[in-house]
């Protein structure tokens, strides 16, 4: 693998990570990490919609004219997630977690990760970098999902996964920690950690 | 009193930042200094107004099961319509404002075309669908419960913004770090009117 390929791939997750530097799809971050099962879907079904729409809509680049470029994303990006919503409800151990991300998952289609990764990288690259930078970006959203949920499954109810892990010890879980603001301050605290490592990230 | 009732729900308790966050993108982005945010925020009810109420007649008389005809269920097709009604609205009100009021268009003019992808509209047409308003007077009231609801967040994040550049920040802290710690405070803020209950 080539060294610009490598670094499609390891840029989103921790330089330009969408979340944290890029700031794009907040919206459905903080709401589905109550527990670390949502996010895992919800990680799982943005990457495999930001992958392979940024995939088709590669593909089609030099076919679609400038004005209408932005419906065609759409329609594509919505017919992935109708076939992501379709397959979780299928399923009789992911309908639970489809009904517990309510409209979350619908929102995908506005995530702004897919449709900004199309319109800065699928539109003007080919076809096979254009999947695998949809795939990391995915990634990366998927990763500071999952630490921020791992947080507040383990601090707002004394699990992991469901199992058991802080309550045997005779831990009270928070709540104010299952309550959707206490995600943004995680967040933020996330955002304090990585500019303090990556001096060059921070504002004036 | 139901209308009523209604409204102030979708504005403070049902609050479309504090509560669900959505169109945090272009709330995080938009919010540095109140008079942006405050166009930010006129389009977004605007928009809201015009697309929901169409949303809801969509919803209730062509995607809803058996609606259209017995035994037919579109329903999976509703995130499909939904955005392409949006996105069409969009540009058609962004057409119909640039001929009719120029000054209108260009304080919002970059704003308009970014609501399409703006999940707070696409959200407030998800949230309609899984609350089964029983008729469009309470659509049409939600939508602008919501509308303002989110206007009042970007615009007083704004405010609380322009007031903390002059504030002494952690270096790592700036910009981005701050701004999602103040949300997440003001979000506990507006959690006091959950218990209301009208």
């Amino acid at each position: 693998m080539n060294a610009k390929l490598k670094e499609t791939i390891l840029n989103p997750i921790f330089k330009g990570n969408p979340i944290t530097v890029l700031v794009l799809g907040i919206c459905s971050s903080l709401a589905v990490t109550v527990t670390l099962k949502g996010a895992l879907v919800m990680a799982l079904s943005v990457i495999v919609v930001t992958g392979i729409s940024s995939l088709i809509l590669s593909l089609l680049r030099n076919t679609i004219p400038g004005r209408v470029r932005i419906i065609v994303q759409l329609v594509v990006v919505a017919m992935m997630v109708i076939l992501v919503d379709q397959i979780l409800k299928s399923f009789e151990a992911t309908y639970a977690i489809d009904k517990q991300l309510s409209v979350y998952i619908g929102l995908i289609i506005t995530n702004c990760i897919v449709m900004g990764r199309i319109e800065a990288f699928a539109l003007g690259n080919a076809p096979w970098p254009s999947f695998l930078d949809g795939v990391a970006n995915g990634a990366g959203y998927g990763m500071i999902l999952l630490i921020v949920a791992f947080f507040r499954e383990l601090l707002g109810s004394g699990t992991l996964f469901g199992f058991d892990i802080l309550n045997r010890f005779g831990y009270v879980p928070n709540n104010l920690v299952i309550l959707p603001p206490f995600a943004l301050i995680l967040l933020g605290c996330i955002v304090w950690v990585q500019r303090s490592i990556q001096k060059d990230l921070q504002e004036k | 009193m139901e209308y009523l009732s209604l409204f102030v729900k979708s504005i403070f308790v049902d609050n479309m930042i504090f509560a669900y966050f959505l169109g945090m993108c272009s709330f995080l982005a938009v919010s540095k200094n109140v008079k942006t945010a405050a166009g930010l925020g006129v389009a977004v009810i605007f928009v809201l107004l015009v697309t929901l109420p169409i949303n809801y007649l969509l919803n209730r008389y062509v995607l809803a099961p058996d609606a259209l005809m017995p035994g037919v269920d579109l329903s999976f097709l509703s995130f499909i319509i939904f955005i392409a009604v949006i996105a069409a609205i969009v540009q058609v009100v962004e057409m119909v404002v640039e001929k009719f009021s120029p000054e209108l268009y260009s304080s919002l003019g970059i704003f308009l075309p970014l609501i399409a992808v703006n999940c707070a509209i696409l959200g407030g047409s998800l949230f309609m669908q899984q609350k089964d308003f029983v008729n469009i007077g309470q659509a049409v009231v939600y939508s602008l419960g919501s509308g303002i609801g989110w206007f009042l967040a970007i615009v007083s994040l704004a405010a609380i913004r322009e007031k903390m550049s002059y504030s002494n920040v952690p270096a790592a802290l700036k910009g981005l770090g701050i701004t999602f710690i103040t949300v997440g405070l003001m979000g506990i803020a507006f959690m006091t009117f959950m218990g209301i209950s009208l």
